[in-house]
């Protein structure tokens, strides 16, 4: 990875950027997220298949904001995350220097957001196979088989809020789950209000979520919440012909309205 | 408890008189100025006051409070006659006991009155153990101070001298008080800091730029007093909410003296 | 404390004799993670697990837990408690000594001066068997937090596994005493034969981080370690000594419930202010009230450190806030 310690280096040695997000290996092995200032620790950086959460998030937190410029070391689903967040006007790209890198490694020249959309667009956006194949399987099971089925899933749920805080999309100051007056969902963790709080999520995501599976890999008990956004992040490209994250410059699907809309629903 | 009587002293603040609905309750229950308690409606849940009527009052106790989440604005909406839950006391109490024989400054800004309010009342019923008594109260504007009534007659009362201030701007044509921030007034004034203990309460930026006023005047730690307003859920040290450094402000405190403050981490 | 030898097949006959007459929690394998369940079948128990996903806290300080019923309406008011005795007896089988230890700690929170009834009631018809780790992995940090792999801290039985197969039980409290004399043909002579522990080196040393600790509220790396934490609950609620907690009314028409759930000062919204000031207002602050809480404040006030070391906040943690590589940096911060 000398090509991207170097271009770490290099931005952080010049004063281009105040802090360089990218991973790094921790002493279990695994990847995590890596925020380097001082430009003689850039030899902590890696990048391989381990290297997976989806650095988008951090754009969004005060701490991170505080430093300024930033360069983020950004994979094809971190990319569509930056593109949600900038047409949500979350981040402004000028104070922001995306390292695009490939699945292998290499680093890609997409110096501004026009060449990122180029690079998108040309990418393979389809869901990762595994997923794909178990959102298969659900949908083969009648919709009360469905139903016990996540209820037996969601009846673990802790209410942590991982899969929240882990999603670059959910950046709201004051989530829903947290307004009091009224508290739409409830705050307990029994299963009727685990499946209020993770459909309410999936409902804000919908046509917004990138399906980049985060939500289910930061849930610490082993729900996979992420297959409730693939599936009606599907159901919005299928419905609306929109893939999320492909432009910075795109209207919110579901909050947009279009007179050719489809009406098939008014029977 | 049942709602007795309710005062509106500004557009959004309310003082309600609560009495036991069960006189065996009422029987055992003592309090000490300075406790506080968490008071419910019933399905919308608790939230934190002090009791701001003195002990020395018995059968009924008063809560002051503003309208400002959910909570407080269901009680805003109850009526003489309505339930109110009530929890307590809980916490520690001003060392009353102590400051015999002293003269007692207390500095109160806008809604941090009713937590002085039970000390004052408190140190007034027991008037002949207390020196020289001095308040000094402000608010934002005239219509924000509370406990109107009960200011005309501290001010009637000998021996207890009342300054009132509200902020620039905030006088009408007829305000005969000062004009000014607390911890500007508290300068002017300037007390004398000899046997006197200073109690203030007050919200954040006003407690942090009447301290040093205090040290001015020769104000020494052991001798300032004040009561924080955190964020408490349970009231006796089990939820963890309140706790600052080693200590549980339910528990150990709200009220504080400024020695034991610095000894804590700077997060309330 | 008596110890004493129990076979695997008394091991076997003794759970048949738990469950015949009341709950009984213990460890079983589900896809790739530990869970525990009442009353599984004894084959189904897992005697080598390394560490549950969840902790067993919740067996005396539920995730949701109601404290009061009410009825409110303009004409009726009245609160109804929990009855208490309704609070069945369960035997927790199979929790290692950090899950044991903890319900210690959370004693010390919990009881005290003002006891917590829900917490105590639950406690007390609890029955403990414990068994000693002959396993370990790299997250397991207990004897750096004054416990070892065989401690019977919290235990009423401890159960470790000898090289033969069979098992030493030792009879750690007058609880696990009076339940081994129901079953004297169960519990037989232990001769000294021996154990087999896991080895777990230690990672730090509690006593100097504490120190350090004492005077770094202000340092720079609250905000350098915790720059990737994302705010979640999970550390919290994973956590078998964590007994934070929030109460919530929930009504439905002029009847309810009041009750408590798990919570986590690693929220925002943990210290906020109805007016809105928040002491607690950016992650440093609050990840620093993590470690400050369990490393500095409870050892300060108790003497024990306020973590067992079981580890599930760092392998649970989606990215990787290792806790006990944090602790073991601070023993050499200036």
């Amino acid at each position: 990875m000398s090509n991207l310690n170097t271009k770490a280096k290099e931005l952080l040695a010049s004063n281009t950027v105040k802090m360089f997000i990218g991973y790094e290996a921790g002493p279990t092995g695994l990847a995590r997220p890596a925020f380097i200032t001082d430009p003689e620790q850039t030899d902590r950086l890696i990048f391989d298949e381990r290297c997976k959460q989806n650095l988008a998030v951090y754009l969004t937190k005060q701490e991170v904001k505080e430093y300024g410029k930033i360069a983020i070391v950004a994979t094809l689903p971190v990319m569509r995350s930056l593109m949600v967040l900038a047409s949500e006007n979350q981040i402004s790209p000028e104070n922001l220097v995306v390292l695009g890198i490939s699945p292998d490694g290499n680093l890609l020249n997409i110096a501004d957001f026009s060449l990122m959309q180029t690079y998108i667009e040309k990418s393979d956006l389809s869901n990762p196979k595994g997923d794909e194949e178990k959102l298969a399987e659900l949908l083969k099971l009648s919709p009360a088989e469905r139903f016990e089925w996540w209820q037996n899933e969601l009846s673990k749920c802790i209410k942590c809020f991982a899969c929240r805080q882990a999603c670059p999309m959910c950046y709201c100051s004051r989530c829903t789950i947290e307004v009091n007056q009224p508290q739409w969902i409830p705050v307990q963790a029994n299963t009727h209000g685990n499946m209020d709080w993770h459909i309410l999520r999936a409902m804000h995501l919908a046509g917004r979520c990138i399906s980049c599976g985060e939500c289910g890999r930061a849930c610490p008990v082993g729900i996979p919440c992420h297959l409730l956004s693939m599936h009606l992040s599907n159901q919005v490209n299928r419905q609306f012909k929109v893939q999320a994250g492909t432009s910075d410059k795109m209207a919110s699907v579901l909050s947009t309205y279009d007179p050719n809309d489809k009406e098939s629903f008014i029977r | 408890m049942e709602i007795e009587n309710i005062i509106e002293e500004t557009p959004d603040v309310k003082t309600f008189r609560l009495k036991f609905r069960n006189a065996a309750d009422a029987d055992k229950f003592t309090f000490k100025a300075g406790q506080f308690g968490e008071y419910s409606v019933f399905g919308e849940g608790e939230s934190t006051f002090c009791v701001a009527s003195s002990p020395t009052r018995k059968g009924y106790i008063e809560c002051t409070f503003r309208k400002a989440g959910r909570v407080t604005n269901a009680l805003a909406n109850l009526e003489a006659g309505d339930t109110v839950g009530f929890r307590g006391p809980y916490g520690n109490t001003f060392p009353i006991e102590e400051w015999e024989g002293k003269n007692l400054l207390y500095i109160a800004g806008g809604i941090a009155l009713p937590p002085m309010r039970c000390v004052i009342w408190n140190t007034i019923d027991l008037r002949e153990r207390y020196r020289d008594i001095t308040i000094i109260y402000g608010a934002r504007s005239v219509k924000d101070l509370v406990y109107k009534y009960e200011l005309k007659e501290w001010s009637e009362m000998p021996g207890i001298k009342l300054i009132t201030t509200v902020d620039p701007g905030g006088e009408t044509p007829d305000w005969k008080g000062e004009i000014g921030f607390v911890p500007a007034v508290l300068d002017k004034v300037a007390p004398l800091s000899e046997n006197t203990i200073a109690i203030l309460c007050g919200p954040p930026v006003m407690i942090k730029y009447t301290m040093p006023v205090l040290k001015k005047l020769g104000f020494q730690d052991d001798a300032i007093y004040t009561t924080l307003e955190n964020r408490m859920k349970c009231g006796f040290g089990k939820c963890g909410r309140c706790n600052v450094g080693k200590t549980y402000v339910c528990l150990d405190g709200p009220v504080f003296s400024l020695t034991q403050l610095n000894e804590m981490p700077e997060e309330y | 404390m008596e110890s004493k030898l129990i076979r695997k097949e008394s091991l076997e006959k003794l759970y048949g004799n738990l469950i015949a007459d009341r709950k009984v929690y213990a460890p079983v394998k589900v896809s790739d993670k530990i869970e525990y369940r009442y009353n599984p079948s004894f084959r189904e128990i897992t005697f080598d697990h390394v560490r549950s996903t969840l902790s067993v806290k919740n067996l005396v300080f539920p995730k949701v837990e109601n404290v009061l019923y009410f009825k409110n309406s303009k004409t009726e008011s009245s609160v109804n408690d929990i009855d208490l005795n309704r609070i069945p007896e369960v035997v927790l089988w199979g929790a290692h000594p950090c899950d044991t230890a903890a319900f210690d700690i959370l004693c010390s929170t919990f009881c005290g001066d003002i006891k917590d009834e829900f917490f105590s009631s639950r406690l007390e018809k609890l029955t403990v068997i414990g068994l000693s780790c002959h396993k370990r992995d790299d997250y397991c940090f207990c004897t750096s937090v004054g416990l070892a792999p065989d401690s019977s801290m919290g235990s009423d039985i401890l159960l470790t596994l000898l090289e033969n197969g069979d098992y030493k039980a030792d009879l750690v409290t007058d609880k696990g005493s009076s339940l081994a004399a129901r079953y004297p043909d169960l519990f037989e002579t232990y001769s000294g034969q021996k154990s087999l522990v896991a080895e777990i080196k230690k990672k730090f040393n509690l006593s100097e981080v504490t120190k350090k600790l004492a005077n770094a509220f202000e340092h720079p790396m609250w905000k350098e370690n915790s720059l990737r934490c994302l705010g979640c609950g999970a550390c919290a609620f994973l956590c078998p000594t964590c007994g934070c907690f929030d109460i919530q009314d929930e009504t439905h028409g002029s009847t309810g419930v009041r009750y408590r759930s798990w919570d986590s000062c690693g929220f925002s919204l943990f210290t906020l202010h109805t007016s809105g000031h928040n002491p607690r207002h950016v992650q440093s602050q609050r990840w620093r009230q993590r470690i400050m809480h369990k490393f500095s404040y409870i050892p300060g006030k108790n003497g024990i450190a306020g973590c067992v070391g079981c580890g599930r906040c760092s392998s649970g943690c989606p990215v990787d806030m290792n806790i006990d590589e944090q602790l073991a940096a601070m023993e050499n911060i200036n």
